[in-house]
């Protein structure tokens, strides 16, 4: 299973504790993951990727292994460690004020 | 005896405040979808428990709540807010072309008779339609695509649709007021629109009674006389008598004609409320004094209304969605600021108070009157 965590905001809009597990067919990519999530939580459409050009929102992030992954393509497979459930993989909201 | 219910929207989180005809005793509940922006919530006038919540947040964009119970609980419908056909571009601030990008929803309108059917005023502007109580969302494009909107600016706050009015008596009549493009009419349901803008003046413009370009800050209308249009723009308060085809000022002896709010009296056409701003790079009232002025003959002449409010050391703003009346009798008048507090006054503007004083800084106040 695949271990997703969401930011604090995203967690209550979908009304979920802790981290999200999904079954995300192989191979796993940031993509899979989204369109898991998304699929599983409606409500979470358009809050991380942008519904018309389904790009990452600017002030989201995407960490796994100590790693930021924002920018790697969507359809690139993720390390080892987050398909096989040893390391979750991380939606984090940017520090900025407000 | 009846009872009235006010949204307030605020940089944090939305709040419902409740008494009963008095309005004098409140309760206070939220804050909901708290650290959300909350740029308006409004009630459903065929169906009062029916509510609607614009939240958003710069992280996570768009999302539109709505409650079936008077505001104790929310679900989570529609975010969908996407252009129809080709985007197209408007102005930048720097004057080159700049596709429409969708930013956030201002404005939130309910159907007078149906529930399900509300209008969403959006950034950058365009107005969309929900037919099935905000699970989907279809765009007016008319508006968009009208001959002007190449040419349109956005404002210091962004291209904004953040008015919508429904004229109650004649079917498919609608308006709309865009920063910083102007006042918009349609009268085919929203297929088609032009800009009704005869009669502003803005002195920052290349062309200061140009068709369209004027920063439009909020319109109101009494429901008896759709036809009478009262305005408050970046500077001067206007009025229409003609549906929009023609404007003239009326700020008259107010202090400053800037400010962002203007509303009208439920049961007195003619007496309308404008809070005055210092100016639109000082967004303070004049001499730190918070003064609602109000027109018992439909502008021109004011009376600064102050008791209960404060006279000293205030220096907050009153934004264009933070001011509603009641349909009591004698009508109530809310408005909000952007210091957190909540004012009151159950007397048509006579004396005020405030139901709340610490909210984060307040962006929207609607007010429902319930039996």
């Amino acid at each position: 299973m695949i271990r997703v965590v969401l930011p604090a905001h995203l967690r209550t809009l979908a009304r979920v504790d802790g981290e999200v597990k999904l079954d995300v067919p192989p191979p796993v990519t940031a993509r899979a993951i989204l369109d898991a999530l998304e699929a599983r939580y409606p409500v979470l459409q358009g809050t991380i990727r942008d519904h018309a050009t389904r790009k990452r929102r600017p002030f989201l992030r995407f960490f796994a292994c100590e790693q930021d992954l924002s920018h790697e393509p969507q359809d690139a497979p993720l390390p080892e460690a987050v398909a096989s459930g040893a390391e979750p993989f991380l939606i984090v909201g940017a520090m900025a004020g407000g | 005896m009846s009872k009235v219910r006010v949204l307030v929207g605020t940089r944090k989180g939305a709040f419902v405040l409740t008494s009963d005809g008095r309005r004098e005793h409140w309760e206070v509940s939220g804050p909901h979808f708290g650290g959300w922006e909350v740029y308006h919530v409004k009630g459903s006038p065929a169906d009062p428990d029916r509510i609607y919540a614009s939240q958003s947040s710069s992280w996570f964009g768009q999302v539109i709540q709505r409650s079936s119970d008077g505001g104790r609980t929310w679900e989570a419908v529609g975010n969908k807010f996407v252009y129809e056909g080709a985007t197209g571009t408007h102005l930048w601030y720097d004057g080159t072309p700049h596709p429409w990008d969708f930013a956030r929803v201002w404005h939130l309108e309910p159907s007078p008779t149906d529930p399900d059917l509300v209008y969403a005023g959006v950034e950058d502007a365009a107005l969309f339609r929900s037919t099935d109580g905000g699970q989907t969302w279809q765009e007016l494009p008319g508006l968009r695509t009208q001959t002007s909107a190449s040419s349109w600016q956005p404002g210091a706050g962004g291209m904004c649709l953040h008015t919508i009015l429904l004229d109650p008596q004649r079917a498919g009549r609608m308006f709309v007021a865009i920063s910083a493009a102007g006042a918009f009419r349609s009268d085919d349901a929203g297929a088609t629109w032009r800009p009704i803008n005869r009669g502003l003046r803005s002195d920052m413009l290349p062309d200061p009674v140009a068709e369209v370009g004027h920063c439009v800050h909020r319109i109101a209308a009494h429901r008896s006389r759709p036809d009478v249009l009262f305005m408050q723009k970046h500077w001067d308060v206007m009025r229409s008598d003609d549906a929009g085809e023609s404007w003239r000022e009326v700020s008259g002896n107010l202090p400053s004609d800037f400010g962002f709010p203007i509303d009208v009296h439920a049961h007195e056409p003619e007496t309308v409320y404008v809070v005055p701003i210092r100016s639109d790079s000082e967004h303070y009232p004049p001499d730190g004094a918070l003064r609602v002025f109000r027109s018992r003959t439909g502008g021109n002449e004011w009376e600064p209304l102050t008791n209960g409010l404060p006279q000293r050391n205030c220096y907050v703003n009153v934004l264009r969605d933070a001011m509603a009346v009641d349909a009591l009798d004698p009508c109530g008048v809310y408005f909000g600021t952007t210091g957190g507090q909540v004012y009151v006054s159950p007397d048509s503007g006579n004396r005020w108070a405030p139901i709340v004083r610490d909210l984060p800084a307040v962006v929207a106040v609607e007010v429902q009157t319930l039996p």
